[in-house]
């Protein structure tokens, strides 16, 4: 009995290792599930970290180096006036459904995406459009309402992508796109299948078949890729065991950089944090190098405003104000904040904040400000902090891609409200001219360290792990997704 | 007999009608939107606002009680918020995980706990009594999310045998998915069986110093003869009653053990369907877990009942 016990055991790890020899298919590991597959309606990033340039295409892409590329559109022209875009639209182009690709289907997806009833989650990216015309079957020519210096940009989110009218309906649960891989199956609650689009208009995709695979627990994560079952986890959970599979010789460690801001969300409608002495006070107080090796094993860079090194016209803003407790203590003693004043620090369940968190309460201390850690799951942060902005400070990471908007919004969570950032941001997104667009951008990273509305921390790593056999995941996340068009096997 | 069944239908009805009122009120109480959820921080409120009244969310109160109500008595359980499929299309895949995987832990805790029960309660006192006594105190400390872990562990990446997490679906043949169970039905059976077999032990004592048993040895039956024909069977009512109320244990159970392996069944649905505030998800989950397990220890009130003669004869 114990034989054959053994033997069967054996005859499964071989039938095992025998799938692995194929290389042509790929396990990717995600945390989260995705609620569904459509992501023009709805925030979470594993929808895009699925389908994104896998399934879906929009007119303008974004590659692996936050570059705009172009995809559905083999090019296009702008106007002088920075009014009037005129996309060239690739021929012959069909839908997973059959639907042929046109400029017909241009006008289809923008207006959804800007109807009344429009349940996309960016609709703020299509409010700059003020019509669609369709010169010939294979042009588009967008207009403009005023200017935009990131509406190519913007044309490449996951939010943005192309939809077949026969199949946009049914999009959540049976997704229907251009590209180069088309659905298979979702096993929900553990895995998506993806097979390759033997139809694509573009050059075929060396993996045959992709399975995304949703491991939440860390040591599951960790245990799934070491016995195999997972070939590359992207954004791996379980920072803890990195080294683990440093040392391992049949495993690859990548270190990127995502777009996630992570920083201590300051309610600057609530005193004290309505003094700018205070704001500025408690970043003095944090040591963002010591706080990344505690709460990040040491992944993640320092950010000193609302921006990533990684993003175009960066200005490295980290010395605005660095580590001096003492310089924080006379900032609240000026500002009439007494030693032990209590405040409270909301963390939603990300480790970057619950660990955070912990670390910045010590920090604080120090500086004589006490941090009540309130832990809150992901739906009360977004009811009590996001909408009824009832909340001292929180900790949490913006991941949109250049989001400098969110400052000059009418109402926003952190109620940050500056007339003079507002203006500079307009002529920022109404800036033709390349040059002036990248001086602006340095203007408004300024004004945002100047001000410290919030405690600009760290911008969050994109650490993964994968099979050292695998060749051309993406390393940084510069939009949410897991682009494996260029993935294949080395022999 | 009639009576009875009726009296207990009548139960049944009322438990789920105050369930279903408790969980639909506790969920208005919670903080969360599921459209904000859904369309996250980026979202303008026009577009939420869009969403909810997509999703139904903007009806009165009253109005969606009674339309869940009205839909869960002609077996329509609605649209889920998040996934956008049919609650019951969800259920019904995931029943297919939870169930085999509960009845798994069951026959597992079963299987060990009450040999194991029946032999330290013949040798009481002695050194095997100590010994098995002794893994069972252990475990009926081990938390069921840890000894997981201590599973995946040993079986699956020191010895790799079997697989770390997920689930195969049953597509893809029994064994297979079977063999993705066997772990995660260790980790949840074996506390069980621990409290079992001690259960099992104190009732076969108990038994054995009735005067029936010394009466029966009087007759001149060997000990064994009246250890199992006479001890045992008159054991088991305490033992079918907590195995009655394991199962509910097991369904909580399931909740932390599907996380650990990220199983695919009924335990982790309801995780996610609170955290996502997936609200007619979750209030149709506890309706349908509230039902099972009244109707499990409807079940074990009938099979006790069968056990003992007297309450046979009473009925």
């Amino acid at each position: 009995m114990k034989r054959m016990l053994l033997a069967l055991a054996a005859g499964a790890l071989l039938a095992g290792a025998g799938a692995a020899q194929a290389k042509d298919t790929l396990t990717l590991g995600m945390v989260l599930e995705p609620p569904h597959l459509d992501p023009t309606a709805g925030a979470a990033s594993a929808i895009r970290e699925v389908t994104y340039a896998n399934i879906y295409e929009g007119l303008t892409r974004i590659d692996r180096t936050g570059a705009v590329q172009p995809a559905l559109a083999e090019s296009w022209s702008v106007s002088p006036n920075g009014l009037t875009y005129s996309f060239k639209l690739v021929a012959g182009v069909k839908f997973h459904d059959g639907t042929p690709f046109d400029c017909s289907v241009v006008q289809f997806s923008y207006g959804r995406a800007m109807a009344p009833d429009s349940v996309n989650a960016q609709k703020q990216l299509f409010e700059p459009i003020a019509g669609i015309a369709c010169p010939d079957r294979f042009t588009a020519v967008v207009t403009l309402k005023r200017p935009s210096a990131l509406f190519l940009f913007d044309m490449g989110w996951g939010d943005a992508v192309m939809v077949s009218p026969k199949s946009a309906a049914t999009d959540k649960t049976n997704p229907v796109g251009t590209g180069p891989f088309r659905f298979r199956q979702w096993v929900h609650g553990d895995r998506v299948e993806l097979e390759r689009n033997p139809d694509y208009w573009g050059s075929q995709p060396k993996l045959k078949a992709v399975t995304f695979k949703f491991v939440s627990d860390p040591s599951a994560a960790t245990a799934a890729v070491l016995a195999g079952d997972i070939d590359a986890f992207p954004l791996f959970p379980a920072p803890e065991a990195i080294d683990q599979f440093r040392a391992d010789k049949r495993f690859a460690v990548h270190v990127g950089t995502t777009e996630g801001k992570t920083i201590v969300a300051l309610n600057n409608a609530r005193k004290p944090f309505d003094d700018i002495r205070v704001r500025r006070a408690l970043t003095y107080a944090i040591d963002r190098t010591q706080l990344i090796e505690a709460a990040q094993s040491g992944f993640g860079k320092p950010i000193g405003s609302h921006y990533v090194p990684t993003d175009p016209g960066y200005v490295d803003l980290t010395g605005t104000y660095p580590y001096d407790p003492a310089k924080a203590k006379a900032l609240l003693a000026e500002a009439g904040v007494k030693p032990g004043t209590e405040i409270t620090l909301m963390l939603p369940p990300p480790p970057y904040a619950r660990r955070g968190g912990e670390v910045i309460a010590a920090m604080w201390e120090q500086v004589g400000i006490r941090a009540k850690l309130v832990p809150i799951e992901w739906a009360q942060w977004l009811d009590q902090v996001f909408k009824r902005t009832d909340y001292d400070a929180t900790i949490i990471s913006h991941t949109e891609a250049r989001d400098l908007d969110i400052y000059a919004r009418d109402k926003y969570y952190f109620n940050y409200h500056s007339d003079a950032y507002r203006a500079l941001y307009q002529t920022y997104v109404q800036a033709v001219d390349p040059k002036a667009q990248t001086d602006l951008i340095g203007a408004l990273q300024k004004k945002l360290a100047e001000d410290e509305p919030n405690v600009f921390l760290f911008a969050l790593a994109a650490v993964g792990v994968a099979d050292a056999r695998l060749r051309g995941l993406w390393e940084n996340q510069p939009i949410p997704a897991n682009d494996v068009t260029g993935v294949s096997w080395a022999e | 007999m009639t009576g009875f069944l009726l009296r207990r239908l009548l139960i049944l009805l009322a438990t789920l009608i105050a369930a279903s009122l408790v969980v639909f009120a506790v969920l208005q109480v919670l903080p969360g939107d599921p459209a904000a959820i859904m369309l996250g921080t980026g979202a303008r409120p026009d577009t939420v606002a869009a969403l909810r009244h997509r999703l139904g969310l903007d009806a009165p109160l009253a109005l969606r009680y009674l339309r869940w109500i009205a839909g869960l008595a002609t077996g329509d359980f609605g649209i889920s918020y998040t996934y956008s499929v049919p609650v019951r299309t969800l259920i019904g895949e995931r029943v297919l995980v939870s169930l085999p995987l509960a009845v798994l832990a069951i026959v597992l805790s079963t299987a060990i706990a009450i040999p194991v029960g029946v032999l330290a309660a013949a040798r009481r006192g002695r050194a095997a009594d100590a010994a098995m006594m002794g893994v069972a105190q252990v475990g009926v400390a081990i938390p069921n999310f840890w000894l997981g872990l201590l599973l995946i562990l040993l079986f699956a990446i020191r010895l790799p045998w079997l697989p770390a997490s997920g689930f195969p679906g049953w597509d893809g043949g029994a064994w297979p998915a079977l063999r993705a169970l066997i772990l995660p039905a260790l980790a949840l059976g074996l506390p069980q069986g621990a409290i079992l077999a001690r259960v099992t032990r104190a009732a076969v004592i108990e038994t054995l110093g009735e005067d029936f048993v010394r009466t029966a040895r009087a007759w001149g039956l060997s000990r064994r003869a009246a250890l199992w024909r006479h001890a045992v069977p008159n054991a088991l009512v305490p033992v079918v009653t907590l195995i009655g109320l394991q199962f509910s244990f097991l369904l909580a159970g399931t909740v932390i053990v599907e996380n650990v392996f990220t199983l695919p069944g009924l335990g982790r649905l309801v995780f996610q369907a609170i955290a996502q505030r997936d609200l007619i998800v979750v209030q149709d989950l506890v309706v349908l877990l509230a039902g099972s397990v009244i109707a499990v220890n409807f079940v074990v009130d009938l099979v006790a009942a069968w056990l003992d003669p007297r309450q046979r004869l009473a009925a």
